[in-house]
Protein backbone atom coordinates (compact mmCIF):
# COMPACT_ATOMS: atom_id res chain seq x y z
CA UNK A 1 0.00 0.00 0.00
CA UNK A 2 1.72 3.19 -1.11
CA UNK A 3 -0.53 6.19 -0.59
CA UNK A 4 -2.78 6.03 2.43
CA UNK A 5 -6.50 6.36 2.42
CA UNK A 6 -7.46 8.51 5.35
CA UNK A 7 -10.64 8.88 7.37
CA UNK A 8 -10.73 12.63 6.86
CA UNK A 9 -9.92 15.05 4.05
CA UNK A 10 -9.37 18.78 4.26
CA UNK A 11 -11.55 20.92 2.00
CA UNK A 12 -9.12 23.79 1.28
CA UNK A 13 -11.85 26.10 0.03
CA UNK A 14 -13.45 26.04 3.48
CA UNK A 15 -10.25 26.07 5.56
CA UNK A 16 -9.43 29.45 7.07
CA UNK A 17 -6.26 28.29 8.80
CA UNK A 18 -7.78 28.72 12.25
CA UNK A 19 -5.35 26.15 13.68
CA UNK A 20 -7.84 24.41 15.98
CA UNK A 21 -6.92 21.12 14.29
CA UNK A 22 -3.19 21.76 14.67
CA UNK A 23 -3.40 21.66 18.45
CA UNK A 24 -5.61 18.60 18.92
CA UNK A 25 -3.84 16.24 16.55
CA UNK A 26 -2.28 13.58 18.80
CA UNK A 27 0.43 12.62 16.31
CA UNK A 28 1.33 16.15 15.18
CA UNK A 29 0.20 15.25 11.68
CA UNK A 30 -1.17 18.67 10.71
CA UNK A 31 0.67 21.71 9.43
CA UNK A 32 -0.85 25.02 8.47
CA UNK A 33 1.05 26.37 5.47
CA UNK A 34 0.11 29.51 3.56
CA UNK A 35 -3.06 29.79 5.62
CA UNK A 36 -4.38 26.28 4.90
CA UNK A 37 -4.21 23.13 6.97
CA UNK A 38 -2.66 20.03 5.43
CA UNK A 39 -2.39 16.48 6.75
CA UNK A 40 0.98 14.69 6.79
CA UNK A 41 -0.32 11.41 5.43
CA UNK A 42 2.22 9.08 7.01
CA UNK A 43 1.62 10.50 10.49
CA UNK A 44 -2.20 10.51 10.51
CA UNK A 45 -3.80 7.70 12.50
CA UNK A 46 -7.40 8.53 11.50
CA UNK A 47 -8.72 9.47 14.93
CA UNK A 48 -10.88 12.27 13.51
CA UNK A 49 -10.17 14.69 16.38
CA UNK A 50 -9.37 17.42 13.85
CA UNK A 51 -12.79 17.08 12.21
CA UNK A 52 -14.44 17.34 15.62
CA UNK A 53 -12.88 20.73 16.42
CA UNK A 54 -12.81 22.44 13.03
CA UNK A 55 -14.96 25.58 13.35
CA UNK A 56 -15.56 25.69 9.58
CA UNK A 57 -16.37 22.01 8.98
CA UNK A 58 -13.44 22.07 6.60
CA UNK A 59 -12.27 18.63 7.66
CA UNK A 60 -14.60 16.16 6.06
CA UNK A 61 -15.02 12.57 7.26
CA UNK A 62 -14.63 10.20 4.32
CA UNK A 63 -17.73 8.13 4.85
CA UNK A 64 -20.13 6.94 2.17
CA UNK A 65 -23.37 8.59 1.11
CA UNK A 66 -26.67 6.88 0.33
CA UNK A 67 -26.19 7.27 -3.42
CA UNK A 68 -22.98 5.20 -3.29
CA UNK A 69 -25.14 2.11 -2.84
CA UNK A 70 -27.50 2.52 -5.80
CA UNK A 71 -25.51 -0.19 -7.63
CA UNK A 72 -26.69 -2.91 -5.25
CA UNK A 73 -29.91 -4.85 -5.74
CA UNK A 74 -30.25 -5.48 -2.05
CA UNK A 75 -28.90 -3.33 0.77
CA UNK A 76 -28.29 -4.32 4.37
CA UNK A 77 -27.68 -1.77 7.12
CA UNK A 78 -25.23 -3.09 9.68
CA UNK A 79 -26.05 -1.46 12.98
CA UNK A 80 -23.28 -0.44 15.34
CA UNK A 81 -24.88 -0.86 18.77
CA UNK A 82 -23.91 2.78 19.43
CA UNK A 83 -26.97 3.68 17.39
CA UNK A 84 -29.27 2.14 20.01
CA UNK A 85 -28.04 4.74 22.47
CA UNK A 86 -28.55 7.70 20.17
CA UNK A 87 -32.31 8.09 20.02
CA UNK A 88 -34.94 8.70 22.66
CA UNK A 89 -34.69 6.35 25.58
CA UNK A 90 -37.86 4.47 24.78
CA UNK A 91 -36.83 3.65 21.21
CA UNK A 92 -35.87 0.00 21.48
CA UNK A 93 -33.34 -1.69 19.23
CA UNK A 94 -36.06 -3.65 17.43
CA UNK A 95 -37.81 -0.39 16.54
CA UNK A 96 -34.61 0.95 15.04
CA UNK A 97 -34.27 -2.18 12.93
CA UNK A 98 -37.82 -1.66 11.67
CA UNK A 99 -37.21 2.05 11.05
CA UNK A 100 -34.11 1.36 8.96
CA UNK A 101 -36.22 -0.87 6.71
CA UNK A 102 -38.65 1.99 6.38
CA UNK A 103 -35.91 4.45 5.39
CA UNK A 104 -35.04 2.30 2.42
CA UNK A 105 -32.64 -0.43 3.47
CA UNK A 106 -33.89 -3.87 2.48
CA UNK A 107 -32.63 -5.38 5.68
CA UNK A 108 -31.05 -4.22 8.94
CA UNK A 109 -28.72 -6.38 10.91
CA UNK A 110 -27.50 -5.95 14.45
CA UNK A 111 -23.77 -6.14 15.31
CA UNK A 112 -24.16 -6.52 19.09
CA UNK A 113 -24.83 -10.24 18.70
CA UNK A 114 -21.54 -10.68 16.80
CA UNK A 115 -19.82 -8.63 19.52
CA UNK A 116 -20.97 -11.16 22.09
CA UNK A 117 -19.64 -14.00 19.92
CA UNK A 118 -16.31 -12.19 19.48
CA UNK A 119 -16.06 -11.83 23.28
CA UNK A 120 -16.38 -15.60 23.57
CA UNK A 121 -13.73 -15.99 20.87
CA UNK A 122 -11.39 -13.63 22.76
CA UNK A 123 -11.96 -15.65 25.93
CA UNK A 124 -11.06 -18.86 24.09
CA UNK A 125 -7.97 -17.22 22.61
CA UNK A 126 -6.83 -15.95 26.02
CA UNK A 127 -7.40 -19.35 27.62
CA UNK A 128 -4.95 -21.13 25.31
CA UNK A 129 -2.46 -18.28 24.78
CA UNK A 130 1.00 -18.74 26.31
CA UNK A 131 3.01 -15.80 24.92
CA UNK A 132 3.92 -12.40 26.35
CA UNK A 133 1.18 -10.37 28.04
CA UNK A 134 -0.88 -8.24 28.02
CA UNK A 135 -2.72 -8.81 24.76
CA UNK A 136 -4.40 -5.82 23.14
CA UNK A 137 -7.83 -5.38 21.60
CA UNK A 138 -7.58 -4.84 17.83
CA UNK A 139 -11.09 -3.44 17.34
CA UNK A 140 -10.44 0.31 17.32
CA UNK A 141 -8.86 1.04 13.91
CA UNK A 142 -7.15 4.17 15.25
CA UNK A 143 -5.44 2.17 17.99
CA UNK A 144 -4.18 -0.31 15.39
CA UNK A 145 -2.81 2.62 13.36
CA UNK A 146 -1.21 4.12 16.45
CA UNK A 147 0.53 0.86 17.25
CA UNK A 148 1.67 0.40 13.64
CA UNK A 149 3.21 3.87 13.63
CA UNK A 150 4.55 4.38 17.15
CA UNK A 151 4.68 1.02 18.91
CA UNK A 152 5.66 -1.40 16.14
CA UNK A 153 7.19 -3.81 18.65
CA UNK A 154 3.76 -4.25 20.25
CA UNK A 155 2.03 -5.34 17.02
CA UNK A 156 2.19 -9.02 17.96
CA UNK A 157 0.15 -8.29 21.09
CA UNK A 158 -2.89 -7.36 18.97
CA UNK A 159 -5.29 -10.31 19.16
CA UNK A 160 -5.73 -11.95 15.73
CA UNK A 161 -9.52 -12.09 15.88
CA UNK A 162 -11.79 -10.36 13.41
CA UNK A 163 -14.02 -7.47 14.45
CA UNK A 164 -17.72 -7.91 15.22
CA UNK A 165 -18.72 -5.75 12.26
CA UNK A 166 -16.81 -8.03 9.88
CA UNK A 167 -18.24 -11.21 11.41
CA UNK A 168 -21.79 -9.82 11.28
CA UNK A 169 -21.34 -8.64 7.68
CA UNK A 170 -20.05 -12.01 6.52
CA UNK A 171 -22.88 -13.89 8.23
CA UNK A 172 -25.73 -11.73 6.98
CA UNK A 173 -24.36 -11.61 3.43
CA UNK A 174 -24.07 -15.39 3.24
CA UNK A 175 -27.51 -15.82 4.69
CA UNK A 176 -29.08 -13.41 2.21
CA UNK A 177 -27.20 -14.83 -0.79
CA UNK A 178 -28.70 -18.24 -0.01
CA UNK A 179 -32.13 -16.93 0.85
CA UNK A 180 -32.54 -14.66 -2.16
CA UNK A 181 -30.34 -16.40 -4.71
CA UNK A 182 -28.24 -13.24 -5.16
CA UNK A 183 -24.54 -13.00 -6.03
CA UNK A 184 -22.03 -11.50 -3.62
CA UNK A 185 -21.71 -8.25 -5.54
CA UNK A 186 -25.45 -7.75 -5.75
CA UNK A 187 -25.73 -7.31 -1.99
CA UNK A 188 -24.47 -4.14 -0.34
CA UNK A 189 -23.59 -4.37 3.34
CA UNK A 190 -23.34 -0.90 4.83
CA UNK A 191 -22.06 -0.15 8.31
CA UNK A 192 -23.72 2.65 10.27
CA UNK A 193 -20.61 4.00 11.89
CA UNK A 194 -19.91 6.08 14.99
CA UNK A 195 -16.50 7.21 13.69
CA UNK A 196 -14.61 7.78 10.43
CA UNK A 197 -11.80 5.40 11.39
CA UNK A 198 -14.04 2.40 10.64
CA UNK A 199 -14.06 3.52 7.01
CA UNK A 200 -10.29 3.01 6.92
CA UNK A 201 -10.70 -0.45 8.46
CA UNK A 202 -13.21 -1.24 5.69
CA UNK A 203 -10.99 0.06 2.88
CA UNK A 204 -7.80 -1.48 4.26
CA UNK A 205 -8.73 -4.16 6.78
CA UNK A 206 -5.73 -5.22 8.85
CA UNK A 207 -4.63 -8.84 8.32
CA UNK A 208 -6.80 -9.47 5.24
CA UNK A 209 -7.24 -8.34 1.66
CA UNK A 210 -10.87 -7.37 1.53
CA UNK A 211 -13.53 -6.35 3.98
CA UNK A 212 -16.95 -8.00 4.07
CA UNK A 213 -18.43 -4.50 4.24
CA UNK A 214 -19.04 -2.27 1.22
CA UNK A 215 -19.08 1.13 2.88
CA UNK A 216 -20.03 3.10 5.95
CA UNK A 217 -22.63 5.78 6.56
CA UNK A 218 -22.11 8.17 9.48
CA UNK A 219 -24.58 7.80 12.33
CA UNK A 220 -24.84 11.60 12.17
CA UNK A 221 -26.03 11.32 8.55
CA UNK A 222 -28.70 8.72 9.33
CA UNK A 223 -29.88 10.35 12.54
CA UNK A 224 -32.52 12.68 11.15
CA UNK A 225 -34.14 10.24 8.71
CA UNK A 226 -34.20 7.74 11.55
CA UNK A 227 -35.80 10.19 13.97
CA UNK A 228 -38.52 10.93 11.43
CA UNK A 229 -39.08 7.24 10.75
CA UNK A 230 -39.37 6.29 14.41
CA UNK A 231 -41.56 9.22 15.44
CA UNK A 232 -44.69 8.04 13.62
CA UNK A 233 -44.09 4.35 14.04
CA UNK A 234 -46.87 2.39 15.65
CA UNK A 235 -46.31 -0.61 17.89
CA UNK A 236 -47.29 -2.91 15.01
CA UNK A 237 -44.32 -1.98 12.89
CA UNK A 238 -42.02 -3.27 15.59
CA UNK A 239 -43.45 -6.74 15.63
CA UNK A 240 -41.49 -8.10 12.70
CA UNK A 241 -38.22 -6.69 14.02
CA UNK A 242 -35.93 -9.04 15.89
CA UNK A 243 -35.03 -8.23 19.47
CA UNK A 244 -31.44 -7.54 20.42
CA UNK A 245 -29.95 -9.13 23.51
CA UNK A 246 -26.66 -10.17 24.99
CA UNK A 247 -23.48 -8.77 26.48
CA UNK A 248 -22.53 -7.33 23.08
CA UNK A 249 -24.83 -4.41 23.85
CA UNK A 250 -22.16 -3.16 26.23
CA UNK A 251 -19.38 -3.08 23.62
CA UNK A 252 -19.78 0.61 22.66
CA UNK A 253 -19.21 1.67 26.25
CA UNK A 254 -15.66 1.97 27.60
CA UNK A 255 -15.15 -1.22 29.59
CA UNK A 256 -17.94 -3.06 27.80
CA UNK A 257 -15.59 -5.59 26.22
CA UNK A 258 -13.94 -6.30 29.54
CA UNK A 259 -17.37 -6.75 31.18
CA UNK A 260 -18.35 -9.29 28.56
CA UNK A 261 -15.20 -11.36 29.01
CA UNK A 262 -14.65 -14.15 31.48
CA UNK A 263 -10.95 -13.26 31.71
CA UNK A 264 -10.44 -11.73 35.14
CA UNK A 265 -7.20 -9.84 34.70
CA UNK A 266 -8.14 -7.24 32.14
CA UNK A 267 -8.50 -3.49 31.93
CA UNK A 268 -10.09 -0.90 29.66
CA UNK A 269 -8.52 2.36 28.58
CA UNK A 270 -9.99 5.18 26.50
CA UNK A 271 -8.57 8.39 25.05
CA UNK A 272 -5.32 8.50 23.08
CA UNK A 273 -3.30 10.15 25.87
CA UNK A 274 -4.11 7.44 28.35
CA UNK A 275 -3.82 4.67 25.78
CA UNK A 276 -0.32 5.92 24.97
CA UNK A 277 0.58 5.92 28.66
CA UNK A 278 -0.54 2.31 28.93
CA UNK A 279 1.34 1.34 25.75
CA UNK A 280 4.47 3.06 27.14
CA UNK A 281 4.16 1.00 30.30
CA UNK A 282 3.85 -2.18 28.27
CA UNK A 283 6.92 -1.18 26.25
CA UNK A 284 8.76 -0.67 29.54
CA UNK A 285 8.02 -4.28 30.39
CA UNK A 286 5.18 -3.56 32.81
CA UNK A 287 1.59 -4.83 33.09
CA UNK A 288 2.65 -8.40 32.33
CA UNK A 289 0.11 -9.60 34.91
CA UNK A 290 -2.79 -8.29 32.80
CA UNK A 291 -4.26 -10.61 30.15
CA UNK A 292 -6.24 -8.21 28.01
CA UNK A 293 -6.33 -4.47 27.47
CA UNK A 294 -9.39 -3.00 25.79
CA UNK A 295 -8.16 0.15 24.02
CA UNK A 296 -10.25 2.92 22.50
CA UNK A 297 -9.06 6.12 20.86
CA UNK A 298 -12.17 7.90 22.15
CA UNK A 299 -12.29 8.52 25.92
CA UNK A 300 -15.83 7.10 26.22
CA UNK A 301 -15.27 4.26 23.77
CA UNK A 302 -17.33 4.08 20.56
CA UNK A 303 -20.22 5.86 22.34
CA UNK A 304 -18.19 9.04 21.96
CA UNK A 305 -17.18 8.53 18.33
CA UNK A 306 -16.84 11.75 16.33
CA UNK A 307 -19.78 10.84 14.06
CA UNK A 308 -22.26 10.31 16.87
CA UNK A 309 -24.92 12.90 17.62
CA UNK A 310 -25.92 12.59 21.24
CA UNK A 311 -23.74 13.51 24.21
CA UNK A 312 -21.40 10.57 24.85
CA UNK A 313 -22.26 10.44 28.53
CA UNK A 314 -25.98 10.34 27.76
CA UNK A 315 -25.37 7.60 25.21
CA UNK A 316 -23.32 5.73 27.78
CA UNK A 317 -26.20 5.92 30.26
CA UNK A 318 -28.65 4.60 27.70
CA UNK A 319 -26.33 1.77 26.67
CA UNK A 320 -25.82 0.73 30.28
CA UNK A 321 -29.56 0.64 30.87
CA UNK A 322 -30.07 -1.44 27.70
CA UNK A 323 -27.32 -3.74 28.91
CA UNK A 324 -28.99 -4.08 32.28
CA UNK A 325 -32.33 -4.96 30.64
CA UNK A 326 -31.26 -7.18 27.77
CA UNK A 327 -27.60 -7.99 28.39
CA UNK A 328 -28.27 -10.98 30.61
CA UNK A 329 -29.97 -13.03 27.89
CA UNK A 330 -27.27 -14.49 25.66
CA UNK A 331 -27.79 -13.87 21.98
CA UNK A 332 -26.18 -17.13 20.91
CA UNK A 333 -25.42 -20.42 22.57
CA UNK A 334 -21.89 -20.17 23.98
CA UNK A 335 -20.99 -23.76 23.13
CA UNK A 336 -21.92 -23.18 19.48
CA UNK A 337 -19.70 -20.09 19.38
CA UNK A 338 -16.83 -22.03 20.99
CA UNK A 339 -17.12 -24.71 18.36
CA UNK A 340 -17.06 -22.06 15.64
CA UNK A 341 -13.98 -20.54 17.26
CA UNK A 342 -12.15 -23.86 17.13
CA UNK A 343 -13.02 -24.11 13.45
CA UNK A 344 -11.19 -20.76 12.98
CA UNK A 345 -14.40 -18.91 12.32
CA UNK A 346 -13.12 -15.75 14.03
CA UNK A 347 -9.40 -16.00 13.41
CA UNK A 348 -7.38 -13.72 11.20
CA UNK A 349 -4.18 -15.48 10.16
CA UNK A 350 -2.57 -12.50 8.37
CA UNK A 351 0.17 -10.29 9.80
CA UNK A 352 -0.25 -6.62 10.65
CA UNK A 353 2.63 -4.72 9.10
CA UNK A 354 4.42 -2.00 11.00
CA UNK A 355 4.29 1.49 9.58
CA UNK A 356 6.94 3.32 11.56
CA UNK A 357 7.32 7.05 11.02
CA UNK A 358 10.20 7.93 8.74
CA UNK A 359 13.37 8.87 10.65
CA UNK A 360 15.09 12.20 10.01
CA UNK A 361 17.39 10.37 7.59
CA UNK A 362 17.76 6.78 6.39
CA UNK A 363 21.49 7.00 7.10
CA UNK A 364 22.01 6.80 10.83
CA UNK A 365 25.04 9.13 10.93
CA UNK A 366 23.12 11.75 8.95
CA UNK A 367 20.07 11.26 11.17
CA UNK A 368 22.22 11.92 14.24
CA UNK A 369 23.58 15.10 12.63
CA UNK A 370 20.06 16.22 11.81
CA UNK A 371 18.80 15.49 15.31
CA UNK A 372 21.67 17.63 16.64
CA UNK A 373 20.56 20.48 14.40
CA UNK A 374 16.98 20.04 15.65
CA UNK A 375 18.34 20.38 19.20
CA UNK A 376 20.35 23.50 18.27
CA UNK A 377 17.36 25.12 16.58
CA UNK A 378 15.17 24.26 19.59
CA UNK A 379 17.56 26.22 21.81
CA UNK A 380 16.86 29.45 19.91
CA UNK A 381 13.13 28.90 19.58
CA UNK A 382 10.85 30.45 22.23
CA UNK A 383 9.50 27.05 23.44
CA UNK A 384 6.01 28.43 23.85
CA UNK A 385 4.47 26.12 21.25
CA UNK A 386 2.28 28.95 19.94
CA UNK A 387 1.66 27.30 16.59
CA UNK A 388 1.95 30.56 14.66
CA UNK A 389 4.59 28.99 12.40
CA UNK A 390 2.05 26.38 11.34
CA UNK A 391 3.63 23.52 13.28
CA UNK A 392 2.08 22.38 16.55
CA UNK A 393 5.19 22.63 18.73
CA UNK A 394 8.62 24.29 18.63
CA UNK A 395 10.16 20.80 18.44
CA UNK A 396 8.09 19.78 15.42
CA UNK A 397 8.88 23.12 13.78
CA UNK A 398 12.61 22.55 14.34
CA UNK A 399 12.28 19.16 12.64
CA UNK A 400 10.44 20.76 9.73
CA UNK A 401 13.27 23.32 9.39
CA UNK A 402 15.94 20.62 9.40
CA UNK A 403 13.99 18.63 6.81
CA UNK A 404 13.63 21.78 4.64
CA UNK A 405 9.88 21.75 5.05
CA UNK A 406 9.79 25.22 6.59
CA UNK A 407 12.15 28.24 6.80
CA UNK A 408 13.31 29.37 10.25
CA UNK A 409 11.82 32.78 9.45
CA UNK A 410 8.37 31.25 9.93
CA UNK A 411 8.92 31.62 13.68
CA UNK A 412 7.26 34.96 14.30
CA UNK A 413 8.59 35.24 17.85
CA UNK A 414 12.16 34.82 16.67
CA UNK A 415 11.61 37.31 13.86
CA UNK A 416 10.09 39.87 16.25
CA UNK A 417 13.11 39.56 18.54
CA UNK A 418 15.53 40.02 15.67
CA UNK A 419 13.55 42.77 13.96
CA UNK A 420 15.33 45.83 15.45
CA UNK A 421 18.81 44.67 14.48
CA UNK A 422 17.83 43.28 11.09
CA UNK A 423 15.44 45.96 9.94
CA UNK A 424 15.29 46.09 6.18
CA UNK A 425 17.04 42.76 5.60
CA UNK A 426 14.24 40.44 6.74
CA UNK A 427 12.89 39.73 3.27
CA UNK A 428 15.01 36.73 2.47
CA UNK A 429 12.75 33.69 2.77
CA UNK A 430 14.74 31.46 0.50
CA UNK A 431 16.15 29.27 3.30
CA UNK B 1 36.59 8.84 15.72
CA UNK B 2 36.56 12.61 16.20
CA UNK B 3 34.51 13.16 13.04
CA UNK B 4 31.84 10.76 14.19
CA UNK B 5 28.55 12.52 14.88
CA UNK B 6 27.42 12.38 18.49
CA UNK B 7 23.99 13.33 19.70
CA UNK B 8 23.90 14.23 23.37
CA UNK B 9 21.06 15.32 25.62
CA UNK B 10 20.70 15.58 29.38
CA UNK B 11 17.64 15.15 31.58
CA UNK B 12 17.22 16.11 35.20
CA UNK B 13 15.31 13.68 37.41
CA UNK B 14 14.04 14.31 40.93
CA UNK B 15 13.67 11.62 43.56
CA UNK B 16 10.09 10.87 44.67
CA UNK B 17 8.70 12.70 41.64
CA UNK B 18 6.20 10.01 40.71
CA UNK B 19 4.15 12.35 38.52
CA UNK B 20 6.97 12.75 36.01
CA UNK B 21 8.56 9.35 36.53
CA UNK B 22 9.22 7.73 33.16
CA UNK B 23 9.05 10.92 31.10
CA UNK B 24 12.77 11.04 30.39
CA UNK B 25 12.64 7.46 29.08
CA UNK B 26 9.67 8.36 26.88
CA UNK B 27 11.51 11.36 25.42
CA UNK B 28 14.64 9.28 24.88
CA UNK B 29 12.56 6.70 23.04
CA UNK B 30 11.12 9.40 20.76
CA UNK B 31 14.62 10.69 19.97
CA UNK B 32 15.84 7.18 19.13
CA UNK B 33 12.86 6.72 16.80
CA UNK B 34 13.65 9.97 15.00
CA UNK B 35 17.22 8.84 14.53
CA UNK B 36 15.92 5.63 13.00
CA UNK B 37 17.16 3.06 15.52
CA UNK B 38 15.59 -0.40 15.08
CA UNK B 39 12.42 -0.91 17.18
CA UNK B 40 13.85 -3.95 18.98
CA UNK B 41 16.94 -1.95 20.05
CA UNK B 42 14.79 0.99 21.10
CA UNK B 43 12.74 -1.34 23.26
CA UNK B 44 15.84 -2.65 25.06
CA UNK B 45 17.14 0.87 25.59
CA UNK B 46 13.71 1.97 26.81
CA UNK B 47 13.39 -0.81 29.37
CA UNK B 48 16.92 -0.29 30.70
CA UNK B 49 16.50 3.48 30.83
CA UNK B 50 13.09 3.26 32.47
CA UNK B 51 14.38 0.94 35.20
CA UNK B 52 17.30 3.28 35.87
CA UNK B 53 14.98 6.28 35.94
CA UNK B 54 12.64 4.52 38.39
CA UNK B 55 15.61 3.65 40.60
CA UNK B 56 16.37 7.36 40.88
CA UNK B 57 12.75 8.24 41.61
CA UNK B 58 12.45 5.50 44.22
CA UNK B 59 15.81 5.68 45.97
CA UNK B 60 17.85 8.81 45.14
CA UNK B 61 17.51 12.56 45.71
CA UNK B 62 18.13 13.59 42.14
CA UNK B 63 20.04 12.61 39.05
CA UNK B 64 21.23 13.61 35.61
CA UNK B 65 20.51 11.20 32.79
CA UNK B 66 22.77 11.69 29.81
CA UNK B 67 21.94 10.13 26.48
CA UNK B 68 24.67 9.81 23.84
CA UNK B 69 23.99 8.35 20.44
CA UNK B 70 26.65 7.60 17.84
CA UNK B 71 26.35 5.47 14.69
CA UNK B 72 27.90 2.65 16.76
CA UNK B 73 26.03 2.72 20.03
CA UNK B 74 23.52 4.19 22.45
CA UNK B 75 25.11 5.15 25.76
CA UNK B 76 23.03 6.13 28.78
CA UNK B 77 24.69 7.44 31.93
CA UNK B 78 22.68 8.00 35.09
CA UNK B 79 24.53 9.91 37.80
CA UNK B 80 22.56 10.25 41.01
CA UNK B 81 22.97 11.92 44.37
CA UNK B 82 21.73 9.51 46.98
CA UNK B 83 22.63 6.94 49.60
CA UNK B 84 24.66 4.79 47.25
CA UNK B 85 24.69 1.00 47.07
CA UNK B 86 26.82 -0.69 49.79
CA UNK B 87 27.11 -4.02 47.95
CA UNK B 88 26.69 -3.75 44.20
CA UNK B 89 27.13 -7.50 43.72
CA UNK B 90 24.20 -8.16 46.02
CA UNK B 91 22.07 -5.48 44.35
CA UNK B 92 22.64 -7.20 41.00
CA UNK B 93 21.06 -10.42 42.26
CA UNK B 94 17.54 -10.91 40.94
CA UNK B 95 15.02 -10.52 43.76
CA UNK B 96 17.34 -8.64 46.09
CA UNK B 97 15.83 -5.33 47.18
CA UNK B 98 16.15 -2.81 49.99
CA UNK B 99 12.78 -1.28 49.12
CA UNK B 100 10.59 -0.05 51.94
CA UNK B 101 7.06 -1.37 52.42
CA UNK B 102 5.82 1.92 51.01
CA UNK B 103 7.68 1.36 47.74
CA UNK B 104 6.48 -2.25 47.56
CA UNK B 105 2.93 -1.03 48.10
CA UNK B 106 3.32 0.97 44.88
CA UNK B 107 4.22 -2.15 42.97
CA UNK B 108 7.96 -1.56 42.84
CA UNK B 109 10.87 -3.01 44.75
CA UNK B 110 10.74 -6.53 43.32
CA UNK B 111 14.51 -6.56 43.10
CA UNK B 112 14.50 -6.74 39.29
CA UNK B 113 15.68 -3.21 38.46
CA UNK B 114 19.41 -3.70 38.04
CA UNK B 115 19.11 -7.28 36.70
CA UNK B 116 16.65 -5.97 34.11
CA UNK B 117 19.05 -3.23 33.07
CA UNK B 118 21.85 -5.78 32.78
CA UNK B 119 19.68 -8.07 30.67
CA UNK B 120 18.75 -5.35 28.23
CA UNK B 121 22.06 -3.48 27.91
CA UNK B 122 25.16 -4.90 26.21
CA UNK B 123 27.42 -3.46 28.89
CA UNK B 124 26.66 -2.05 32.32
CA UNK B 125 29.05 -0.38 34.73
CA UNK B 126 28.07 0.67 38.22
CA UNK B 127 30.14 2.89 40.43
CA UNK B 128 28.73 3.70 43.82
CA UNK B 129 29.95 5.62 46.86
CA UNK B 130 27.93 5.08 50.02
CA UNK B 131 26.51 8.38 51.23
CA UNK B 132 27.28 10.15 47.94
CA UNK B 133 25.50 8.40 45.12
CA UNK B 134 25.60 5.94 42.28
CA UNK B 135 26.67 6.29 38.66
CA UNK B 136 25.41 3.79 36.21
CA UNK B 137 26.56 3.63 32.62
CA UNK B 138 25.04 1.34 30.08
CA UNK B 139 25.67 0.86 26.39
CA UNK B 140 23.74 -0.85 23.63
CA UNK B 141 25.51 -1.50 20.35
CA UNK B 142 23.79 -0.68 17.05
Amino acid sequence: MDGYFHSVRIAPERCTGSMACLKVCPTEAIRVRRGKAAILEDRCIDCGECARVCPRNAIVPQTSSFTDFARFQYTIALISPVLYGQLRKEVMPRTIVAALRKIGFDEACDVACASEAVSTAVDEYLASYRGPLPLLSPFCPTIVRLIQARYPDLIDLLIPIDSPMEIAARDIRQKKMKELGLRREEIGVIYLTPCPAKMVAIKYPPRKKKSHIDGAIAISDIYHPLLAATSDMSGDACKDGQSVTGSGLGWPVLGGQVLSLRAERSLAVGGLDDVERILEEIENGKLGDIQYVECHACPQGCCGGSLTVDNPYVTRGKMLSLLARFGGTPCQDRETVRELYHRNYFSLPGKISSRPLAPLDQDIAKAIEKRKRVQEICRVLPQINCGACGAPTCLSFAEDVVLDQAPLQDCVVLMARQAPSEAGSGKDHAA
Amino acid sequence: MSNEPVFCQRFEISGKDFINAGKASTTIKAILREIGIQPAVIRRAAIACYEAEMNVVLYARKAIIELRVTPQEIRIRVEDEGDGIPDVGLAMQPGYSTASDEIREMGFGAGMGLPNIKNNADTLQIHSVVGRGTTLEMAIGL
